[in-house]
């Protein structure tokens, strides 16, 4: 099987591997750019462990070929600190105490980030819904949704933009 | 698990992906879209592929033109549906079944055409079509044809298309104004496929009493279904809970679903009869605004 030339920006920074039709972009992304953040799980799109940004929508990296991102911009949970701090979602996750293991964190986090940066504010039942595709076996979800409703209030709360966490996720979204 | 090897060609352009798929016919060849479905089999090794005709480049299958009714293109995302003002003020029902379909990085990336010509008997939008008597474009080499709903779903995951041709687009009738409509689903998790989808619209007439109405079905047998038992008892009679759930029992008895890990066949026409009368107190609900 002959190489296929995948070029793609990942975090801001540009690489280019040769690859396998069949390689996905979890194990692209974990194997040939050695960027372990991102989790892979079930392997066949129900689990959302390795949620990523594609061109700014979260999607499951296990459903899509390396090849099919040529050309496009990836975000993983490598990409959300700044100068060693973390992302305000990040810092809202762990004052509530969001994770137990930590293996489906990057997916939730990931998932999380785009609704963020949608400037959305969801009710429960609307967040609970949203987060519905990432699957966690430790927590029951009550922290992980009580820490992503706490980002939603200090970035996009007060009609949001107004805030410095609101600030912070415009600036590391770019 | 990984996939096997296949080789992948990305097109920009209906003939190129028509052609390769005449080309390769004899290689197994398919059309790659959103692959939310696709990439799942491939991984798990239920199926195998020689070729992947990947179509997402191909823009001019990537967008809803809003005339007579809804012209969806096939690789238009179920995202871009859900969102779209058009949408939302041509048939409401259709927005609010694209909702239904998996999780929201799912609907990032899967396509109308895929889930279409996929074909799953508990999928959403084939039970749309079959509802609102829609129809698709297809292409081939030998040109274009358009395969109304009624004659497209042919069994489990198969349709009417040949294997070179490719589905380039969906067309959804627009609700006539003032119709009302439902979309009631059970599902055991969120995102889940639903085990019974009942889809009804309704229009009522200056008296109340009922002067269309539609019901159909999906997840209850080997393709999506319309109700002729439930339509038929409906137009004439005057807006009632009795009413709703005699015609729920009478349309769900005359059903002949399959057996399950999901649920026996009594339990799906048990839930088709509940479905079928809370999607006609909705709709009834909706009638004569414009939701």
């Amino acid at each position: 099987m002959t190489g296929r030339t995948v070029r793609v920006t990942v975090n801001g920074v540009a690489y280019e591997r040769s690859v396998e039709a069949r390689r996905t972009l979890t194990d692209f992304i974990r194997d040939d750019l050695r960027l372990t953040g991102t989790h892979v799980g079930c392997e066949h799109g129900v689990c959302g462990a390795c949620t990523v940004l594609l061109d700014g929508d979260a999607v499951r990296a296990c459903l899509l070929l390396a090849v099919q991102v040529d050309g496009r911009e990836i975000r993983t949970i490598e990409g959300l600190e700044r100068d060693g701090q973390l992302h305000p979602l990040q810092e809202a996750l762990r004052d509530c105490h969001s994770f137990q293991c930590g293996f489906c964190t990057p997916g939730f986090v990931m998932t999380a980030v785009a609704l963020l940066e949608e400037g959305a504010t969801p009710t429960e039942e609307e967040l609970r819904e949203e987060l519905s595709g990432n699957l966690c076996r430790c927590t029951g979800y009550q922290s992980i949704v009580a820490g992503v409703s706490e980002a939603v209030r200090r970035v996009n709360g007060d009609g949001g933009g107004a805030s410095g966490d609101a600030r912070r996720v415009e600036e590391i979204s770019r | 698990m990984k996939p096997a090897e296949f080789e992948h060609h990305a097109v920009d352009s209906v003939e190129e992906a028509v052609g390769l798929l005449t080309e390769l016919a004899d290689d197994d060849v398919k059309v790659l879209a959103g692959g939310q479905s696709l990439v799942p089999l491939l991984a798990l090794r239920l199926a195998s592929v020689g070729h992947l005709v990947d179509v997402n480049g191909v823009t001019e299958l990537a967008t809803i033109a809003d005339g007579d009714g809804l012209a969806i293109g096939a690789t238009v995302r179920h995202r871009q549906v859900e969102r779209s003002p058009e949408v939302a003020a041509a048939n409401p029902l259709l927005a609010a079944a694209v909702r239904r379909i998996g999780h929201a990085a799912i609907r990032n990336r899967g396509t109308i055409g895929g889930t279409v010509a996929h074909a799953d008997p508990a999928a959403e939008l084939p039970a749309v079509l079959t509802l609102l008597d829609g129809s698709v474009e297809v292409r081939g080499t030998g040109g274009g044809r358009t395969i109304a709903a009624a004659d497209l779903f042919d069994g489990y995951f198969t349709t009417t298309l040949e294997p070179e041709e490719l589905l380039t687009a969906v067309h959804v009738p627009a609700l006539p104004a003032g119709t009302g409509w439902a979309v009631q689903q059970f599902s055991r998790r969120s995102g889940d496929y639903g085990i019974v989808t009942v889809l009804a619209t309704l229009a009522l007439d200056g008296d109340g009493r009922i002067s269309a109405a539609r019901v159909a079905y999906a997840g209850v047998d080997a393709v999506p279904l319309r109700s002729p038992v439930a339509e038929t008892a409906l137009v004439g009679q005057t807006a009632s809970a009795e009413l709703w759930t005699a015609v729920g029992h009478d349309a769900a008895v005359v059903l002949e679903p399959a057996s399950d890990l999901n649920g026996s066949a009594e339990y799906r026409r048990h839930l088709a009869a509940t479905l079928t009368a809370r999607a006609l107190q909705q709709a009834s609900e909706r009638a004569g605004v414009r939701a």
